[in-house]
């Protein structure tokens, strides 16, 4: 329920403005909520006077049965003019078709784009029931205040059981304001999904670094809401052909509620994180590879193995390669073909990111270095010896086959 | 102009496990330190001060009493005065029932200009209650911030944060909310005479009294999400070791393995 303080309300009129379904007008110098309100929050966030309040009430477990569908945002990325869904919305789509089909709901995804188009063939391809699709200049680029404003308005118009969001930077900075705006549970970073005999969404996550698992529940409030990591699900296979409807979805979004700007972009190597996001081969460095000099060893032996240089957290904060190439808990989660770590000890928060990849190949001088335990084959020795004879080794294979 | 730094005591995570028999986690004799991030957003706020007489730095915590440690260390680096939020009625807050208390004090301060916070805790890792924060207070963020300018009429700040792509520069009107990825690189070693001084600043308790929320709302009850178990993660099997004393027979041992996984 939303509730006006008549005292405090000033009649300026913001609420009016700024609520994506023109559900709020101001009379006689007081808000006020039309029928057509559908709780989303925007005229909460954007009054300065703290004059509005949503009461939410705890729901029944008869009102949580009647949300239906998984939604999923379709975070996307710019090729050229077009925009495209990024890797981890596939992801996403794959594991939110079982869920669905546990449940017996559909999948739909959010699709918001300035007026560019957006390729919507893989979402169907890879799942997608329906895509809700807003349309608005302001989206030109990522900004808090508008896409919390957008998701909300339709979250709240819409009212599925499950929500889901790549727990990117941007996922994860999106995610936690609309699940503070309408007063959702919000799970983060999950590696597993399951639905329990409650028909209640399961959310497990790592946590302590990656020492512990934790599986969560969301029993009072809906949609349930998770960031999902990328790179742990699999992209499933696209049926082509496949289609869906398109909905446009029509809010209003005001100018003067995005309070921030975005000035500049300065991309890294543009493809550095897609190369170990995609990568079958991963070669990765750490602090055992002594000096930036070395690295130049790492990045040959993985262009011969036809692979993507990584690294771990010691030598980003080092300087010596971007954190968008960062494998870890802080980075990058990866799952490649074939692994191999130089000169990585192995903590934990470094192994959750790619203890996943198929086959783990280990190199460092500390016998008791726990990367060895999740090594296929290790090697006891000092890298920059036995890389080059390595590297050479491997370049005398391929000329003999 | 006030900064806000909420910083949280974290367990040193490499040494907790969970207990395979009983399910449950074992933190005995595991060391408490200052979140590492936390300490990057203290170190942006004492940079933002300097050569400014006019900037106070106001650090928060909520946890249990012992996360008055985590305090001291931040008036030690520099903060000028510190609140404890701690009352056995929060135990088992989740991100939303935390986000929530920590508004209702800041709505208790006398303008609050910038909120600085780590980007994540490193036990929880789930980097919510930052943005949950900003939400509940109707403030606007930047998440993943690696350095932060102020505008000269203290309107506005610039900063710097970090992408999957790289690096963005955003500006955000204040009062506003920056998470922080990173902070000195050096880290200054803290004097007898800072640990002196900051034993004299101001270290304040709060409880769920002073709130003026009914108790349905934190803690446990306020909590939108519920741990229904913990596990240790599943481990992956240990292959063989080979001694790296000679390198090329240990290089053609690695090769042979790699052609027979089809790598070469």
């Amino acid at each position: 329920m939303l509730v006006v303080d008549s005292k405090a309300c000033t009649g300026c009129k913001l609420c009016e403005k700024n609520c994506p379904f023109s559900a709020m007008i101001v009379v006689e110098g007081t808000a006020k909520a039309l029928e057509n309100c559908t709780l989303c929050g925007a005229c909460m966030n954007v009054c300065s006077e703290h004059a509005i309040q949503i009461e939410r009430a705890q729901a029944s477990p008869e009102e949580l049965a009647r949300y239906s569908g998984v939604f999923i945002w379709a975070e996307c990325e710019e090729h050229g003019d077009r925009l495209v869904p990024k890797k981890v919305v596939l992801e996403l789509l794959h594991e939110g078709r079982r869920l669905a089909e546990q449940l017996g709901e559909q999948v739909k995804v959010l699709v918001l784009t300035d007026g560019r188009p957006v390729d919507l063939d893989p979402l169907f391809a890879h799942g997608a029931d329906g895509v809700i699709r807003y349309e608005n200049k302001l989206l030109d680029r990522y900004s808090t205040d508008a896409y919390t404003t957008v998701v909300s308005g339709i979250i709240a118009a819409k009212k599925p059981s499950v929500f889901l969001l790549g727990a990117t930077p941007d996922g994860r900075d999106l995610a936690p304001r609309v699940a503070a705006r309408l007063k959702l549970g919000l799970t983060a970073d999950c590696t597993m999904l399951e639905i329990n005999e409650d028909r209640q969404l399961v959310q497990t996550r790592p946590a302590f670094g990656g020492n512990i698992m934790a599986s969560i529940l969301t029993p009072f409030s809906r949609p349930q809401m998770a960031t999902v990591r990328p790179n742990v699900f699999q992209v499933g296979d696209a049926a082509p052909g496949r289609t869906g409807e398109v909905e446009d979805f029509e809010v209003t979004l005001n100018k003067g509620a995005v309070r921030t700007r975005l000035l500049e972009v300065e991309a890294v190597v543009e493809e550095a994180v897609e190369s170990i996001e995609n990568a079958r081969v991963i070669v990765a460095a750490g602090q055992g590879c002594q000096a930036l000099e070395n690295l130049s060893l790492i990045r040959e032996l993985a262009e011969e193995l036809g692979g993507s240089m990584a690294g771990s957290r010691p030598i980003v904060e080092a300087g010596w390669i971007p954190h968008t190439i960062q494998v870890g808990q802080s980075g990058t989660t990866v799952s490649p073909d074939l692994y191999i770590a130089v000169g990585i000890s192995g903590a934990v928060q470094h192994v959750v990111g790619m203890s996943g990849s198929r086959t783990i190949v280990a190199i460092n001088n500390d016998p008791e270095a726990p990367i060895f335990k999740v090594a296929d084959i290790g090697i006891v020795g000092d890298a920059m010896e036995i890389l080059p004879v390595l590297i050479r080794e491997i370049r005398e294979a391929k000329a003999a086959a | 102009m006030r900064v806000l730094v909420c910083a949280k005591q974290v367990p040193e995570v490499t040494d907790v496990q969970v207990d395979p028999e009983t399910g449950t986690l074992n933190r005995d004799g595991v060391a408490s330190i200052l979140n590492p991030f936390c300490e990057y957003a203290m170190d942006l706020a004492l940079d933002l001060k300097k050569g400014m007489d006019d900037v106070e730095i106001v650090v928060l915590s909520m946890g249990p009493p012992q996360a008055r440690a985590a305090l001291m260390r931040c008036l030690e680096m520099g903060a000028d005065r510190a609140i404890l939020v701690t009352d056995r009625r929060f135990a088992g807050a989740d991100t939303w029932a935390t986000a929530l208390t920590i508004s209702k004090i800041v709505e208790k301060l006398d303008k609050v200009d910038l909120i600085l916070v780590g980007k994540h805790a490193i036990d929880g890792d789930t980097a919510q209650v930052g943005p949950e924060l900003a939400e509940c207070l109707n403030i606007p963020q930047v998440t993943y911030a690696v350095g932060l300018e102020l505008d000269e009429k203290r309107r506005r700040v610039r900063v710097r944060r970090e992408t999957d792509r790289g690096h963005q520069v955003v500006q955000m009107r204040l009062p506003g909310l920056v998470s922080v990825s990173k902070g000195a690189a050096l880290r200054r070693v803290c004097s007898f005479q800072d640990i002196l001084e900051a034993r004299r600043k101001e270290l304040i308790t709060m409880t769920a009294d002073d709130l003026g929320v009914d108790e349905s709302e934190l803690g446990l009850k306020g909590s939108l999400t519920q741990v229904v178990k913990i596990f240790p993660p599943v481990e992956r099997e240990a292959g063989r070791v080979v001694d790296g004393t000679n390198p090329p027979l240990a290089a053609r041992q690695v090769v042979e393995f790699l052609k027979d996984k089809h790598f070469v």
